[in-house]
């Protein structure tokens, strides 16, 4: 199971913000693979799958935002009906909790992964060493590069 | 270690007897040369004679900040134009300033102070101390110079501001000691940390002194571990020569207030009545050592209170603690009486609060906290955020009785001070 890690901004919850932040990344050539806001009445953290992590970290932090990363799960979804259903009742019956998830399309829609922030990764990931669950990688053909 | 040990460790009689000459001394001098005081001791029907005991202070009038403004800019001068060497004036948020005058004497002594307080502290003629106060018409930095070249160390006029050249001058000259506001202190400390510098390794800094604003026990503690020094209370206002009215020793528990040059009390701010020692109240000073501005019962609006029992140092003048507030900076929330000093003290206390806060009034019943994070503990985590928000709440809700909106900021929202720093908007009062 290659590496993923999310990206995650802490802002206030106000006009600008995203703007401000997707600019950085603008700049620095990142591209931002999957987003999502999760907002608790004042502020948000935005959280992104972007192709240069490290890189794009380390130029938010330094233009002054408060950054985290940390490792996620990056499930395949099968593109049929029952696909979130499969993945979803497998989490549940190795009891690994969601903390977060959203959803990461690649290549026109030609495949979706499901982003897992769960409380402890090396656990869930040696819970889920041995299913037949296919996860992101970046070796694979595609569009995405390293991650 | 001391400057005058006779004086500093003088009986409590022999002081109090030293006290009631002076007294008489300045009770006269102010009657016969100030003619706000003549008026008001007709008014009050009292005379210099009837001021025979210590106690007798009470007998006395107030004097207020609004007296000095009233009198300015010559009102409340003792001596001559001639006599006079130095002016300093304190300024209001509001209205004219007050003018503080002082002869050769008055500067000489009020020196003498200071330097009794660095010496109490340790200070000897090798140290190298950087002043960090602003210079001017603002008593902080000029009394604190002169008192440090009494003693006779090297002093560094520095100022405050340009954080980066104060960095440059503390490693050039291997600065021991800094004269700093406590906002300043939190500012330089979080430039060295940006800076990459480790305030052990690339300095030789033992120990500071923090005053002109009122901060808490947590963010002594916080200054002194990052930097690795002692710090020290120091208490002054314009009114009573700046900076040396009142300073820690080196247990480091309350401020020993030099009672050889003023008669302290502590009042009911809403009475005027007089508290025994130990109570919380408004602290009243008369100076007793002064030609150019002798000043009676002069009302500072600082909260503080005496602290019973002797000090083990030695030193028989009696502590006060440090400030808890000023009367014009308490707020009123829900009718409850609070102080910005008891919310710093509640955030100094939570290791992901970073330095900077602001305390904002709505309404008469709404007032919210603003308080950046610590940009190195956020993990990403939306319930770690919102459990922190609660934790604040609730310690503040538990500490002024009164539940405050809470919000987190970004780190470097709030505007960074280099002197004394705002921290209350009072949207009320617009």
């Amino acid at each position: 199971m290659e590496q993923l890690k999310q990206l995650s901004i802490f802002s206030e919850n106000r006009p600008g913000r995203l703007t401000k932040i997707t600019k950085g990344l603008t700049e620095e050539g990142v591209h931002i693979l999957a987003i999502n806001i999760a907002s608790s009445d004042g502020f948000g953290v935005i959280r992104f799958i972007v192709d240069k992590c490290e890189l794009a970290a380390q130029k938010l932090r330094q233009k002054g935002f408060t950054v985290s990363l940390n490792e996620v799960l990056a499930i395949e979804l099968v593109d049929r009906p029952g696909g979130l259903f499969e993945v979803s009742e497998l989490l549940s019956k190795k009891k690994i909790n969601i903390e977060n998830a959203y959803v990461l399309i690649l290549g026109s829609r030609k495949k979706a992964f499901l982003i897992v922030d769960v409380n402890d990764i090396e656990k869930a990931k040696k819970l889920l060493k041995h299913e037949n669950l296919r996860f992101f990688t970046a070796k694979k053909k595609g569009k995405s590069k390293t991650v | 270690m001391f400057r005058q040990k006779d004086i500093e460790m003088i009986s409590r009689r022999a002081l109090e007897e030293l006290q009631m000459k002076r007294l008489k001394q300045t009770v006269r001098q102010a009657y016969k040369n100030i003619p706000f005081y003549k008026e008001y001791f007709s008014k009050l029907h009292i005379q210099p004679k009837d001021i025979a005991s210590l106690k007798d202070i009470r007998k006395l009038p107030f004097t207020t900040r609004e007296d000095l403004r009233e009198y300015y800019p010559f009102g409340m001068l003792a001596v001559t134009k001639e006599q006079v060497v130095r002016l300093h004036t304190s300024s209001g948020t509001t209205g004219k300033p007050k003018a503080i005058f002082f002869t050769k004497k008055d500067v000489d002594r009020a020196a003498e102070l200071i330097a009794r307080c660095l010496i109490m502290t340790g200070v000897a003629k090798d140290d190298v101390l950087q002043n960090m106060m602003t210079y001017g018409l603002f008593t902080g930095a000029l009394v604190m110079h002169y008192g440090a070249e009494k003693v006779g160390v090297l002093v560094i006029p520095a100022g405050p501001g340009n954080t980066k050249r104060q960095i440059a001058l503390m490693q050039d000259f291997k600065t021991t000691t800094l004269h700093i506001t406590p906002s300043y202190a939190l500012y330089l400390a979080s430039v060295m940390q940006n800076e990459g510098l480790d305030p052990q390794k690339n300095f030789t800094l033992r120990r500071a002194y923090l005053g002109s604003e009122p901060y808490s026990e947590e963010t002594r503690k916080k200054i002194e571990k990052f930097f690795h020094i002692d710090v020290y209370n120091s208490y002054g206002l314009s009114e009573m020569n700046g900076p040396g009215v009142a300073f820690e020793c080196r247990e480091k528990n309350g401020m020993h207030l030099w009672e050889d040059n003023f008669i302290m009390e502590i009042i009911d701010p809403d009475t005027g009545e007089t508290k025994p020692d130990g109570e919380k109240g408004e602290l009243v000073l008369t100076t007793l050592y002064r030609e150019a501005m002798p000043i009676l019962r002069y009302r500072t609006s600082d909260i503080t209170r005496i602290l019973p029992g002797k000090c083990k140092c030695g030193r028989t003048h009696r502590r006060i603690s440090r400030i808890i507030g000023r009367t014009d900076d308490m707020i009123i929330v829900r009718g409850v009486n609070i102080f910005p000093q008891q919310i710093e003290r509640v955030l100094m206390g939570i290791k992901a609060v970073a330095q900077n806060y602001q305390i904002v009034l709505e309404s008469y019943d709404q007032m919210t906290v603003r308080v950046e994070i610590v940009k190195e503990l956020f993990d990403g985590k939306v319930d770690h955020l919102v459990n922190l928000r609660n934790e604040i709440t609730e310690k503040i809700r538990s500490e002024i009785l009164v539940r405050p909106k809470v919000e987190l900021l970004e780190p470097g929202t709030l505007p960074v001070s280099e002197g004394k720093s705002i921290r209350v908007i009072d949207k009320r009062t617009l």
